[in-house]
């Protein structure tokens, strides 16, 4: 049973974090499927079928989920296994169950949730923290390493290897990611699964249903002689050796206990309706939480209330501050809305369902979509938006609305992709070269797609950009080619609601017909 | 086990290292730099036939492939291949005509073949949707990457007026002989783009040019030591209008034309002229050519030529 469970879970884990590192596009992007299949993301994406799964497998089986599917999970194991080989002789103490911290941080999750402040959730979604982990410190690493080979190969003329860029997008995303991990680490290091079992929203839910599963690791077998081994083997710290009795809440199904016993006391068995001895006792303190929990959940809504109104959503009221400054001759600017990803509808219904996992971010392959810090306001903090520092969004690209598991960015097609107006384009005219210098450029132009921006004649032989901001996509290639520091002279204002572009009609094609050198 | 590899992998980085350090081969690669070849025409021009059979009369009225390519060269070909746009859209060189040249490349004896571009949309995208990836692979070549700039190497331009140092792709620094394959296609901020422009496409900062006078970097960059041996610009499909990258198949025209000449501004002086038949652009509002011939790079001089004129 052990040895099934750690085979499934590492080829799932392997398979995930190898999906979030894969920045060559070898791994078919169905691999999303993995992502798709997390609790949190199918909640969002009201993915009914994934909910359903998880909830039945976990009513029978127990908490499978977070032993073999849940990628956070499986880290916390790797690093266990880890530090077994350092101190053969770890022990876990059996401790009681944090059931009020553990409801507490549910309510917490889910009144802010309802209120809009969906950075709780994101900080402690374990998918999506692993996401940023993998995304801010395993890829680094790994890109590293490929660069590495790559100049190898590469020196050899061999370039089956590229050098990939890089570069840290957001100093906000890598420490929290940075802190997330170290804690991940620290605790599963000390404590086993001591996250899963005492913080985690989706540990503690599926634990709930987990307590009535059908079947159960069952304690206290013919030859049981209370030793303890199982007890202090248990990364869960779920099982109490002296009383006989299991926490179904807390047990991750990882069968180690059963493993380690020596007598073949413990066996994984279908009881439908016991929940252990532990259900008499727990019944009474469950009477006793209701209450408890209630008073949680109301002081938690007015703490939330009153957070979302200190906080308030960044942007509105700065909507009408465009900050202008001159500096020589060269205008500076501020944008005001950030640039929501092509097929997230809109600001609000983005940041309402984006868990800032950042599978985009990786599978960007223009890496024009990067966290952010206080873009859309503290609520959305680590939420991506569209930077167009190191790229810009791809006319025909559509990766990032094909992948989404939450569904924050709804899939389209490259058709709809071509005429959907994510953000509009803004000339200053006072910083273009053409006008500075009195020399030609056009760099914006040349990468606009749509011809938004075009040259037009301007003085003498010279063109300048115009623009024409119906046409435009937002997909930021002006911005990114425009050679004018430290402000440029064009660049794309978010639309807070996605718009459509025009199309210009199309010219018909005069077979124009060249019979002549024309020298 | 992983320490072994990574064990390994520090020892075979101190090896690379090492090796870069001894960069006497440029030098000696840079000295044995194209040297004008005599005999025949000057420039020929070709109308009326298919991209590869436009460059295979071409280069015969040329004296041959094996004029330029040597048995034994690394060879470098330059199209363009800048925007993630179809062979149809005239944006990127045509995928038939580099397969044609690669080639001609191999069967006269280079040793290896490479292509590259520095391209504006995402590389991957470019070389795949281009078509040139394929057939260059296909055709027996390799294409590699020109996406970061550890490919590129700091080279100065003594000659040149704004643009003295730049950052070139070592394809082109290493190759033996390199051959400039552009594109014929109006653009909104250089008028024309053709073989001088298609130069931008080896330089890593492509930003500079645009803030120090485009049309004057053009030129100056066509005062690399290592010029291209041949300079073949693909008008078999011109990109009228909407340049350089054109949102739709009305921008394009199909006009079934080759030049080829190993003089870049005579080659671009005779491109603009067949393209003034499309669609208006006086020679004189093309600056970076006169530029260049200022800078003696060649002539716009094209009566003064002996050239080569086909219909097929």
């Amino acid at each position: 049973m052990k040895k099934l469970r750690i085979a499934i879970s590492l080829i799932l884990f392997s398979a995930i974090t190898c999906y979030f590192l894969d920045f060559a596009e070898i791994l078919p992007n169905r691999f999303h499927v993995l992502a798709q299949v997390q609790l949190i993301p199918a909640l969002i994406a009201l993915n009914v079928i994934v909910v359903l799964f998880i909830f039945l497998l976990t009513l029978f089986f127990g908490r499978i989920y977070c032993s073999s599917l849940c990628p956070l999970g499986i880290l916390q194991d790797i690093t266990d296994l880890v530090a077994k080989r350092f101190h053969r002789k770890k022990k876990y103490p059996h401790f009681k169950e944090q059931k009020i911290l553990r409801w507490a941080i549910v309510a917490v999750v889910i009144a802010a949730f309802i209120f809009g402040i969906h950075i709780v959730l994101n900080l402690l979604d374990p998918y999506s923290v692993f996401g940023r982990i993998a995304t801010n410190i395993f890829k680094p690493v790994y890109l590293t390493g490929n660069n590495l080979i790559a100049a190898v190969g590469n020196h050899y003329n061999n370039y089956r290897f590229y050098q990939a860029d890089i570069f840290i997008a957001s100093v906000s995303s890598l420490v929290i990611a940075a802190v997330s991990f170290a804690v991940i680490i620290f605790l599963s290091y000390r404590y086993g699964r001591l996250y899963c079992n005492t913080i985690c929203p989706v540990g503690t839910i599926l634990g709930f249903i987990a307590k009535f599963s059908f079947f159960k690791i069952k304690i206290g077998g013919k030859g049981c002689n209370s030793c303890g081994l199982c007890e202090m083997k248990c990364k869960s710290s779920c099982i109490d050796a002296k009383t006989k009795e299991i926490d179904y809440s807390r047990c991750v199904t990882c069968f180690n206990c059963m493993e380690v016993c020596k007598k073949d006391a413990l066996s994984y068995q279908f009881l439908p309706l016991s929940s252990g001895k532990k259900s008499e006792t727990g019944a009474q303190g469950e009477v006793i939480d209701e209450t408890k929990r209630k008073f949680i959940s109301a002081s938690v809504l007015l703490g939330v209330t009153t957070l979302q109104n200190v906080f308030g959503r960044k942007g509105k009221d700065s909507t009408d501050n465009i900050k202008e400054i001159f500096t020589s001759h060269n205008v500076a600017f501020k944008k005001i809305h950030p640039i929501t990803p092509p097929g997230s509808v809109d600001v609000k219904r983005f940041n309402d369902s984006c868990t800032a996992c950042q599978l985009c971010v990786n599978k960007c392959p223009s890496q024009v979509l990067q966290p952010t810090f206080t873009e859309y306001g503290i609520i959305g903090m680590l939420q991506p938006a569209l930077s167009f520092k190191h790229g810009y969004c791809n006319y025909h690209c559509t990766v990032c609305s094909e992948i989404c598991p939450t569904k924050a960015i709804v899939e389209i097609s490259k058709k709809e992709k071509n005429t959907l107006q994510i953000g509009q384009v803004k000339f200053i005219k006072e910083n273009c070269v053409v006008v500075t210098d009195g020399t030609n450029c056009g760099a914006c132009s040349e990468h606009c797609p749509t011809q938004a921006v075009s040259m037009q004649p301007y003085k003498g032989d010279l063109n300048i950009p115009t623009i024409i901001n119906e046409l435009c996509v937002g997909c930021g290639g002006c911005e990114y080619i425009c050679p004018v520091r430290p402000y440029r002279a064009i660049y794309v204002e978010g639309n807070p609601i996605h718009l459509q572009a025009k199309v210009t009609e199309e010219k018909e094609n005069k077979k124009i017909k060249v019979d002549d050198f024309g020298f | 086990m992983e320490r072994k590899f990574f064990l390994k992998t520090v020892a075979l980085t101190g090896v690379a290292a090492t090796l870069k350090m001894v960069d006497g081969f440029e030098l000696l690669a840079q000295s044995t730099k194209a040297t004008a070849v005599s005999g025949g025409y000057d420039l020929v021009a070709v109308m009326g036939g298919e991209p590869d059979i436009m460059f295979r009369r071409a280069i015969a009225e040329m004296g041959g492939i094996g004029k330029y390519v040597k048995p034994g060269n690394k060879v470098t070909i330059k199209p363009n291949i800048g925007w993630d746009r179809v062979p149809e859209l005239a944006a990127n060189t045509n995928p038939v005509l580099v397969s044609e040249i690669v080639k001609q490349c191999l069967k006269a004896g280079a040793k290896e073949v490479i292509v590259f571009d520095h391209t504006c949309d995402d590389w991957r995208m470019c070389y795949k949707n281009s078509g040139i990836e394929d057939a260059v692979i296909a055709a027996g070549g390799k294409i590699i990457p020109g996406h970061d700039e550890s490919y590129y190497r700091e080279v100065n331009l003594p000659h040149a007026v704004n643009l003295k140092t730049a950052k070139i792709h070592q394809a082109i620094l290493d190759s033996d002989v390199w051959i400039n394959v552009p594109i014929l296609k109006n653009h909104g901020g250089a008028k024309m783009s053709i073989s001088m422009k298609n130069l931008m496409g080896i330089v890593w900062d492509r930003r500079y040019f645009h803030s120090h006078n485009l049309q004057q970097c053009i030129a100056d960059c066509s005062t690399l030591d290592k010029k291209p041996v041949l300079n073949v610009v693909d008008a078999y499909r011109l990109l009228k209008s909407n340049g350089p990258q054109g949102k739709t198949e009305a921008d394009v025209v199909i006009s079934k034309g080759l030049f080829i000449s190993t003089d870049i501004v005579a080659v671009d002086t005779a491109a603009t002229k067949f393209f003034n038949q499309v669609s208006e652009m006086p020679l004189e509002s093309v600056e970076y050519i006169g530029k260049a011939e200022a800078l003696k790079l060649g002539t716009t001089q094209l009566d003064k030529l002996n050239v080569k004129r086909i219909k097929i």
